[in-house]
């Protein structure tokens, strides 16, 4: 019997032949935490031991509120910039990186058969490119910091086969909510989902971090596609490290198997409050809305503005909404500088904010009032996240989002050809 | 053995309902993240739950994001375990690690209803009420280690030390 991904990822790191079910003590090869390394950090001084054992493998991105949105704000980051030199941890990013999600692709740390464990619920975007990447919470981080060690379950493996190509207007986010309403928020939990098929191969490495990302909205324990030429291309001039790649073997053993016919699909949007309320954009076309929100990790990549740009370039937003778009990383702000996406963007009245999280996870940047709706390229809508808890957030595409944003109405983007 | 009051609610209870991303990057103590607890999803709870209590809910209890505070506040809150048909595996792992009580049991949320009161004995991993008797599936013995220890902290002080011990051997 072969073995898939994740169960060689995580043998080679236990050192010994594993399978689904078993659990492994393992060394990760990166640790990330993002503004909660503040509240790590306290944890991290309840262990009683002086310095964290392996400084290399700490990466710190500022990202959640940034620049600090208050003086609460600043003290956590203050406290996270002191630790930092007094621990000599080399892998900081301050307020002008990005979203964490985007520069650990980019910046090299996101690389083929690494195992990757982070302090924030979408850490298995690393999946894009072929690492074991997922999601821990903020004691074990800690205690990761001190020991180098922690516990994993080996997955179970669904794999989603994809075939055909997307119609106009139709995207990756579209698919992904095409799976989670059809099979809903726990269709993986614990699971590990390979992206594969005869599509797979078509997908930029930008649209396998938006469906890796969203894999955490599966319940998914990580996401991935098989690193290929088109992930190796990506990284060359930005791995930090050799790395060997791995694949799941052709009879591997599989939980389940889905299949999706990427032709099949329509623009989706997920309906307040729950990531598997899915219907299609047209179902529910036509309803007011008072922010649009272009970016995150799920979706605010160069594609992404690029495919906003497209629909907004040479028009106005709709003066009854606002538009905020938040490129994911300064790499993705200067190329879009560079392409004009951005220049058309400001040109049709969006607001252009840092890189970072913004308004998402409801800490700053664009919260909402009692009754306000925003569409939103994100990935949760859960009741009261981005402000107050009668406000609803809906979920599509940044072509969704942006032909709402010309209308002031949820609105099919296939008209904005 | 200990005696409370059922909570319940229904599937996918996120994360964002049980301990609010608008105080999530403020950091708290746990009285304050009690004041807090399912602030979003009952705005009642914080203010009458009771020591002892239970939640009881559906599937994928926990979904979303990896935030502590949603088991912090519970357990702070006083709630001794939550009973749900599933959960999600972040929040799984974070309950455990602070030493949250999280019980697997596909029939006990069908049965019990909000008021009920009830008897948890977690050695013998039941759950007794006038509505019967519910079994939930035991907690993997790889993870009973860090609840006898009282949570990961104290687990990882106890291994470090022992650590420390075997480096002055050799």
């Amino acid at each position: 019997m072969g073995r898939t991904l994740s169960e060689k990822v995580l043998g080679r790191k236990a050192g010994k032949d594993v399978v689904a079910g078993e659990v492994v003590s393992v060394s990760p090869d990166y640790v990330l935490s993002h503004d909660n390394s503040a509240a790590i950090i306290k944890e991290f001084r309840k262990l009683g031991v002086k310095r964290v054992k392996a400084p290399a493998k700490i990466v710190i991105v500022l990202d959640h509120i940034v620049p600090a949105a208050d003086e609460k704000y600043a003290q956590n980051h203050k406290s996270i910039r002191e630790f930092v030199a007094e621990q000599g941890i080399p892998n900081f990013f301050d307020i002008n990186a990005g979203i964490c999600h985007q520069v650990l692709p980019e910046q090299g740390f996101a690389l083929p058969g690494l195992l990757i464990v982070g302090s924030d619920s979408h850490t298995p975007s690393y999946g894009a490119l072929g690492a074991f990447a997922t999601g821990i919470g903020r004691t074990e981080t800690a205690c990761t910091w001190a020991t180098d060690e922690i516990w994993l379950r080996v997955p179970e493996t669904m794999r989603i086969d994809l075939s055909g190509r997307f119609p106009a207007g139709v995207f990756a986010k579209d698919l992904s909510l095409k799976l989670i309403g059809d099979h809903g928020a726990e269709m993986a939990n614990y699971k590990a989902v390979e992206f594969a098929g005869p599509a797979a191969a078509g997908f930029s490495v930008g649209s396998r971090l938006t469906l890796a990302n969203m894999s955490a909205e599966m319940g998914a324990k990580n996401g991935y596609f098989a690193p290929d030429e088109k992930a190796f291309r990506w990284l060359e001039g930005r791995a930090r490290v050799p790395f060997t790649a791995v694949a799941s073997d052709p009879d591997a053993h599989y939980e389940s198997v889905l299949t999706v016919d990427l032709g099949a699909l329509e623009p989706l949007i997920a309906c307040p409050h729950t990531v598997d309320n899915v219907k299609p954009v047209a179902a529910v076309a036509g309803k007011p809305v008072n922010q649009v929100l272009i970016g995150t990790c799920t979706n605010g990549r160069l594609e992404d503005l690029e495919a906003a740009a497209r629909i907004l370039r040479g028009r106005k937003i709709h003066p009854s909404v606002r538009v905020l778009v938040i490129p994911a990383s300064w790499e993705v702000y200067r190329e879009a500088l560079k392409t004009g996406a951005l220049a058309a963007l400001v040109e049709a009245g969006c607001v252009i904010l840092n890189s970072g999280c913004g308004p998402c996870l409801g800490a700053h940047e664009g919260l909402m009032a009692a009754g306000e709706v925003c569409v939103s390229t994100s990935n949760r809508n859960f009741q009261g996240r981005m402000g107050h808890r009668d406000s609803e957030i809906y979920l599509a595409s940044p072509a969704t989002a942006a032909a709402t944003a010309v209308t002031g109405k949820i609105t099919d983007p296939r008209g904005f050809r | 053995m200990s005696h409370g009051t059922v909570w319940k609610y229904g599937d996918n209870v996120n994360t964002d309902v049980i301990f609010p991303g608008r105080y999530t990057y403020q950091i708290m103590s746990p009285e304050e993240m009690a004041k807090h607890a399912l602030e979003d999803l009952d705005p009642a709870f914080a203010k009458t739950v009771k020591p002892g209590d239970i939640i009881v809910a559906g599937k994928n209890f926990g979904c979303g994001s990896s935030r502590e505070q949603a088991a912090a506040c519970l357990k702070a809150a006083g709630v001794q375990a939550v009973v749900a048909k599933s959960f999600a595996r972040i929040y799984f792992r974070n309950a455990i690690n602070l030493g949250l009580p999280v019980l697997q049991s596909e029939e006990a949320p069908d049965r019990l209803e909000a008021g009920d009161a009830i008897d948890l004995d977690l050695p013998r991993g039941e759950i007794r009420s006038a509505k019967g008797t519910f079994a939930f599936h035991p907690l993997p013995e790889s993870v009973l280690g860090i609840i006898a220890a009282g949570g990961l902290i104290e687990y990882t002080k106890a291994k470090l030390r022992e650590d420390e011990t075997e480096e002055k051997k050799e």
